[in-house]
């Protein structure tokens, strides 16, 4: 066997052996390998759109376009964002906590819920073509002009169960925060809740006790007080999805068995407004909540001090509380029935408090990574600093947008879907998910080495200048009238459109190399061993770390960092 | 002839400078950033009041961006305050992924409020003004079972298109009336200003 062939199959050196894999180790990287699949579904999907604008394909007729249109975010979010963080999630907080996961098989349930209905409903899409795209702007997702009930009903059905999935995923994370594992002391669930939603430091704002320059003592560490405040606003939304989900099956289902129903019995603006309200939850408080709880654990793991000005940290974080369930109306700015002290109020002052939010755990982090300068410039480092910079380059972005006088000139434009949403998700979001996986890699394979160095910085780069390369010439071509949900036939915007399109190739080269690197370092025979069962118990977290055993200090005593 | 017009083109070009201007300071500051922090060292202090600086700072940008445009782009007040004193108003349906318009090119006179009163029969679509090189004078959501009413002042003499600016199914593909809307009465032309 040539030595390419046996590191394919082996990986580098051979250093990965799948059967040293503890449960959670190997459920994490099951949540992993998932999730980078999604991404490629999503990647290869955005590449064609990309070429789609570029020139209109026949291939992609305008049937089979919008559903890839529909599709496209769904799968990024749900199929890949989605199961990366929660699988990162699912293994750092047991980790963090030092206490075993409240439930591995509903983690196993979780991973499996949000893997089938993805599947469902990327498949769905792919065969049936329904197309009412996420935003499913009433009554189009039950406009059976357009579109087939049965298919929409499979459709929806797909979206529902990854919701299951994921309200399965918050109740795994708010349990494992607050109960009290077998043998161990009664641990304090109110208060462990309390500190881990950021209750217990709004209160001691209110009482002015947190403007003292000490830092506070608390029963939950920073980041996993923002994964606890991130999963309340993922409850939200999974909620707000599968009521809506079930709204639309009604109709779907009547439609099926001949008793159609009027769709003017919803008003379409209410349905907006609770739709909205729903999905930001996903894109303003989920992301940025969970985005920041993450820069904060790097940044305490790389340099291993506090967190700087952590006690401010929490406090944003509480006050996200607020932000994200009250900034839903940046959506409806240009919808002219909705009330003038919505659209001031909610769309353009809360929303603005997210610059504050974002702007302060950018501060934070950069912060803290100074402070404890000199650092190596190791893979999460420098893919740390590409989702700071991506989330600084997207969040003004979307700040400018959410004004009343631009969002006249900037809706439904390229601008809010290049410089706004994919350089948050990409930029932003992906390169901070990378960080924490090039972070964990050799933790959850017990010490595989990467099998090239190299090939990680050429991922680094392409990923950087492509993701913000395409996002740049989105933009431009929406502050000159590109609309974002419309095909153009006449070469209208083509320029842009090209070095879009060559910005995106730059994006999927570097997914390849990424894949590339990591099949490489675990090899394909390690890849499949994932999915071998394990003889340990769930409680040991990584080799020799087994957490059912209560730590001391006892519990009640503060968590530190 | 005056000067400047504040119109939607003017406000576009303001914020793509502002906004390129922003991105080339923060990519230089974390490019800066990324090569220092490698480097040794002596102790590094940041004092809370930095960081307490840096929130004001956050705070007066985020609110100031909306009393800027709030006094300074033209078509704000109306927007959210709405105005019965225009100069014209023009009913136009839409339904079935078809614009249905009083006339076939609308005649807006110049330097007048007119009110673009758009109802849709069954989905949400976008109500859009083009103009000829595809950029875009203004839109607004199409909501049914509600008001849409579009307050605009044009300021420039053209001819321009309308199109749906929102996603109504793949059978909305290509909703697009040109020279749908004719202005007529400035003392300049599109070409020469723009509509605000």
């Amino acid at each position: 066997m040539s030595t390419f062939t046996e590191t394919l199959v082996h990986g580098k050196g051979g250093a990965f052996k799948p059967t040293s894999l503890t449960p959670m180790q190997g459920l994490t990287l099951k949540y992993v390998v998932f999730g980078l699949v999604y991404y490629g579904f999503a990647a290869i999907e955005g590449m064609l759109l990309r070429i789609n604008a570029v020139s209109p394909q026949d291939l992609l007729y305008p049937d089979r376009y919008y559903a890839m249109l529909t599709a496209h975010p769904l799968v990024g979010i749900f199929g890949s964002s989605y199961l990366l963080v929660f699988g990162a999630f699912t293994f750092l907080v047991p980790f963090l906590m030092k206490k075993p996961l409240w439930s591995y098989k509903l983690a196993n349930w979780t991973l499996w819920l949000i893997v089938v209905g993805v599947f469902t409903f990327w498949f769905d899409g792919f065969l049936t073509h329904y197309a009412p795209l996420y935003t499913l702007y009433w009554p189009l997702p039950a406009d059976f002009d357009q579109f087939e009930p049965v298919a929409g009903a499979i459709f929806i059905t797909g979206v529902a169960l990854v919701m299951v999935g994921t309200l399965f995923f918050v109740l795994n994370v708010l349990k494992t925060i607050t109960y009290t594992p077998a043998g161990w002391t009664r641990q304090p669930a109110g208060r462990l809740l309390g500190d881990a939603l950021g209750l217990t430091t709004l209160g001691k704002f209110f009482t002015g006790r947190l403007r003292k320059d000490v830092e506070q003592e608390h029963l939950v560490s920073l980041p996993v007080a923002a994964i606890a405040r991130g999963s309340v606003d993922v409850l939200f939304n999974a909620g707000i999805i599968l009521f809506s989900g079930v709204l639309i099956l009604v109709y779907m289902v009547a439609e099926i068995f001949g008793g159609s129903l009027e769709t003017t019995k919803i008003d379409a603006l209410l349905y907006k407004n609770w739709y909205w309200w729903g999905l930001d939850l996903v894109a303003d408080g989920l992301v940025l909540i969970f985005v920041a709880g993450t820069w904060y654990l790097l940044a305490q793991l790389i340099t291993g001090r506090e967190v700087f000005m952590a006690r401010w940290a929490r406090f944003a974080l509480g006050l996200e509380l607020v932000v994200s369930w009250t900034v839903w109306s940046h959506h409806l700015l240009s919808d002219q029935s909705q009330p003038a002290a919505l659209k001031m109020g909610s769309g353009e002052f809360v929303t603005a408090f997210e610059l504050i939010t974002q702007g302060l755990a950018f501060f934070i982090t950069l912060a803290t990574l100074w402070m404890a300068r000199p650092l190596t410039m190791t893979n999460p480092l420098k893919f740390l600093l590409g989702g700071l910079l991506g989330f600084a380059l997207a969040v003004p972005a979307g700040i400018m947008q959410a004004d009343v006088g631009l969002n006249r000139i900037l809706h439904n434009t390229q601008w809010v879907v290049g410089p706004h949403v994919h350089v948050a998700v990409l930029v932003g979001l992906t390169m901070t998910l990378y960080a924490a996986v090039y972070f964990l890699l050799p933790i959850l394979t017990n010490g595989a080495e990467l099998y090239s160095q190299r090939l990680a910085n050429v991922h680094f780069w392409c990923h950087l200048i492509g993701g913000i390369g395409m996002g740049a010439f989105m933009g431009m071509a929406g502050l000159q009238g590109m609309l974002r949900r419309t095909i153009y036939y006449e070469d209208e915007f083509l320029p842009y459109m090209v070095l879009a399109a060559l910005s995106g190739a730059l994006l999927l080269v570097a997914f390849v190399v990424f894949l590339y690197n990591i099949v490489m370092t675990l090899g394909l025979q390690g890849a499949v061993g994932l999915f071998k069962r394990s003889s340990t118990p769930p409680s040991v977290l990584v080799p020799g770390m087994d957490v059912a055993i209560q730590p001391v200090p006892a519990p009640g005593a503060p968590a530190g960092a | 002839m005056r000067l400047l017009v504040i119109d939607s083109g003017t406000v576009l070009w303001g914020q793509t400078l502002m906004y390129s201007a922003y991105c080339l300071v923060i990519i230089s500051l974390v490019w800066w950033f990324a090569t220092r922090i490698t480097r040794p060292a002596g102790e590094s202090r940041i004092t809370p009041k930095v960081f307490y600086t840096w929130v004001g700072f956050l705070a007066v940008l985020g609110v100031s961006l909306h009393l800027v445009t709030y006094n300074t782009i033209p078509w704000v007040k109306d927007d959210l305050n709405g105005s019965d004193d225009y100069a014209a108003s023009y009913d136009i349906t839409v339904g079935d992924h078809a614009w249905q318009l009083p006339e076939k090119t609308l005649q807006v006179p110049c330097n007048e409020l007119v009110r673009f009163s758009v109802t849709s029969t069954d989905l949400t679509y976008g109500f859009g003004l083009f103009r000829d090189d595809n950029s875009m004078v203004a839109q607004m959501q199409v909501v049914p079972g509600h008001d849409n009413d579009l307050l605009w002042t044009f300021e420039s003499d053209g001819v321009y298109s309308i199109r749906s600016t929102e996603y109504s199914g793949p059978e909305g593909d290509g909703m697009v009336v040109p020279d749908a809307v004719e202005v007529t009465g400035c003392d300049q032309s599109e070409a020469e200003g723009g509509a605000r």
